[in-house]
């Protein structure tokens, strides 16, 4: 029986080949080791997932000012995303027409134009070509007004994220998002206004695994208790109950969602702390007043029901391929891309209403630090974590299969503790990687 | 009339430097109780995020901004086996060098220095390598000096190869 459904190609509508193996019989869900490990599929990832998918570039509070850019890169490309002298958001690729050499090398700033270093080539901001030295050596009909910089394929935004796209086919992005944008929406209502804004600082850094297992971790909760372990206890510490329901592994049960797509969440009832509307201890007793009114400020707007979503519930928002919104103990925006099948850079930011004020806005950063980033009290052992599985997958061919099959069968919604969120992104990854991947000997 | 006291005065840069390469000696020893010994009772310690090494955690992202709260949860974190980027403990070897005292303010003595940290892991052909400067705000106390803030600041346009700064700075 099992065997008949492994390798008949797309019968049940699930990944089912030689790589991604939903066994629907025998209720186990597999994904093949070589897929972290080999730079042939990492190419075919680039071209099948990356070239075709859309990636985030940045935020428009990023670029408050026209003249104002940020030099960044999608899918690997150079890209200036910036806002044009008439206001309007522009990305292009950070690439000379005359000999290729990056015409924009600091990473943000305000500018009037980008001038090549190499032969003074100058483009206005809206990427249009503004100077060409010596231009009278070039033959009569030389095309001067078509050397503009070229703007990459498709640039789209959703309540102010914006997201780029390399092919110029691909479906628009409100349609891509599906019903990852109910969930980006929980994070814009914070504001009063509808506005979140990037907080200046980023956080950069490589993690020596394949970029997919970020994927996996951000939304993973069954990870929480063991490799997260001291983290809970400074919770403790804290005063924070962090103590497990009896009938569960985490202190309050919450879900894995498949919102299409490939896009996935967790949606969890809140335990940990909000600066939005969910005081605890850490955040100290002279917050509790300023807490009790941003919370009246979200019900007078949203109503209780919609407050409480907003101001009780984390989520872990993954947008297919490679975007991460953690709206947690703070909010993260959250990027990755791969550099090699071990390894990948990772651009973290955090998210915040432009409303706030000083002390929240302090509040906010402080309940960031607790978990997240490079210097955090979490993120650090997952990125452990990751790579112990990278170094583990050196054994590949001995030990071959991931196995994702947590939950499955049950009759009850997906747990965030379970793997069904983890299979949407799999899934989604075979039906656009699948043939490719097959075809690799 | 008397001036009032001038802490400059009264520390000289190579006690200040004996009081670093001790923190140093600590710290890459993994004596984290005792290097807790070193701080006042309300220190802090900062890493600005490397695109904004002169931002202000209250307004920036930075990679780690501890009050002394958080700062003691750091070390019973450090010193548990279950934090796990840092079990085994890394070995890690700091060079402080260009020890300088810059400057006064009120009570508090500001110092500057450079650091190169070598950190070692097992399964890690080269050590990761964390290049920057110190500052400090130093007090005077009757138990001698004491730490009140503590900044590392990245060069690196990036933490990159770097990975996460899960040891302390």
């Amino acid at each position: 029986m099992s065997a008949n459904r492994n390798g008949n190609g797309h019968s049940n509508g699930h990944g089912n080949g030689q790589y991604v193996i939903e066994d629907l019989a025998n209720l186990t869900f597999q994904v093949h080791r070589k897929v972290f490990v080999s730079p042939e599929i990492l190419e075919d990832e680039n071209r099948a997932i990356f070239d075709k998918c859309w990636v985030y570039v940045g935020h428009a509070s990023e670029l408050k000012n026209p003249g104002d850019f940020r030099t960044r890169s999608v899918a690997g490309r150079p890209v200036i995303f910036c806002r044009d002298r008439k206001g309007e958001v522009r990305a292009l690729f950070n690439v000379c027409r005359h000999r290729g050499a990056l015409v924009c090398r600091e990473r943000e700033g305000n500018t009037r134009q980008f001038q090549c270093i190499y032969h003074g080539w100058t483009y206005n901001t809206d990427g249009s070509i503004k100077g060409i030295p010596g231009d009278d050596a070039y033959p009569p009909g030389y095309d001067k007004q078509g050397k503009g910089l070229t703007p990459v394929a498709r640039l789209e935004h959703y309540k102010d994220f914006y997201f780029a796209n390399l092919d110029p086919d691909a479906v628009d992005l409100h349609t891509y998002l599906a019903g990852a944008k109910d969930y980006i929406d929980l994070v814009v209502d914070q504001s009063p206004s509808g506005r979140m804004e990037i907080i200046s600082g980023v956080q950069e850094y490589d993690i020596k695994a394949n970029w997919k297992l970020l994927v996996e971790n951000s939304v993973d909760d069954y990870h929480l208790v063991t490799t997260h372990s001291t983290w809970l206890n400074y919770m403790r510490n804290s005063g924070v109950n962090v103590t497990p329901t009896k009938d569960h592994m985490l202190p309050t049960k919450g879900f894995g969602k498949d919102l299409g797509n490939g896009h996935l969440t967790t949606d969890n009832p809140n335990y940990r702390g909000r600066p939005v509307a969910r005081w605890i201890s850490v955040f100290g007793e002279e917050a509790k007043a300023d807490i009790d009114e941003i919370r009246k400020e979200l019900v007078a707007r949203l109503g209780e029901a919609r407050a409480e979503r907003v101001a009780n519930t984390n989520r872990n928002l993954c947008i297919f391929p490679n975007l991460v919104i953690n709206d947690g103990s703070s909010v993260t925006v959250r990027h990755f891309t791969p550099v090699a099948p071990d390894l990948m850079h990772v651009t973290a930011w955090a998210l915040g209403p432009v409303e706030e004020t000083e002390a929240q806005r302090a509040r906010r950063l402080h309940a960031f630090l607790t978990f997240y980033g490079p210097g955090g009290f979490a993120t650090p052992d997952d990125v452990a974590a990751l790579e112990l599985a990278q170094q583990g997958y050196a054994a590949w061919r001995e030990v071959p299969w991931t196995d994702l099959s947590r939950g499955m069968g049950s009759s009850q919604e997906q747990l965030a503790t379970d793997e069904g969120h983890l299979r949407v992104f799999w899934r989604k990854w075979y039906e656009l990687m699948g043939p490719k991947a097959e075809s690799r000997p | 009339m008397n001036k009032p006291l001038d802490p400059a005065a009264t520390v000289t840069r190579a006690e200040v430097e004996d009081f670093l390469y001790h923190e140093a000696d600590l710290l890459d020893s993994w004596r984290l109780d005792d290097w807790l010994g070193l701080l006042t009772d309300d220190a802090s310690y900062y890493i600005p995020p490397n695109d904004k090494p002169d931002g202000d955690h209250r307004f920036t992202l930075f990679t780690v901004a501890d009050d002394i709260v958080r700062l003691r949860e750091r070390i019973i974190r450090l010193k548990d086996p279950n934090c796990h980027a840092e079990y085994p403990p890394s070995h890690t070897r700091r060079l402080i060098t260009n020890v300088r005292i810059t400057g006064v303010d009120g009570d508090v003595i500001l110092v500057s220095a450079n650091f190169a940290i070598f950190r070692h892991r097992r399964y890690e052909p080269a050590p990761r390598q964390f290049i920057g400067r110190y500052r400090y705000k130093l007090k005077r106390t009757d138990a001698g000096l004491k730490i009140f803030e503590r900044r590392a600041i990245l060069d690196a346009e990036e933490l990159g190869s770097m990975g996460a700064v899960s040891f302390l700075l």
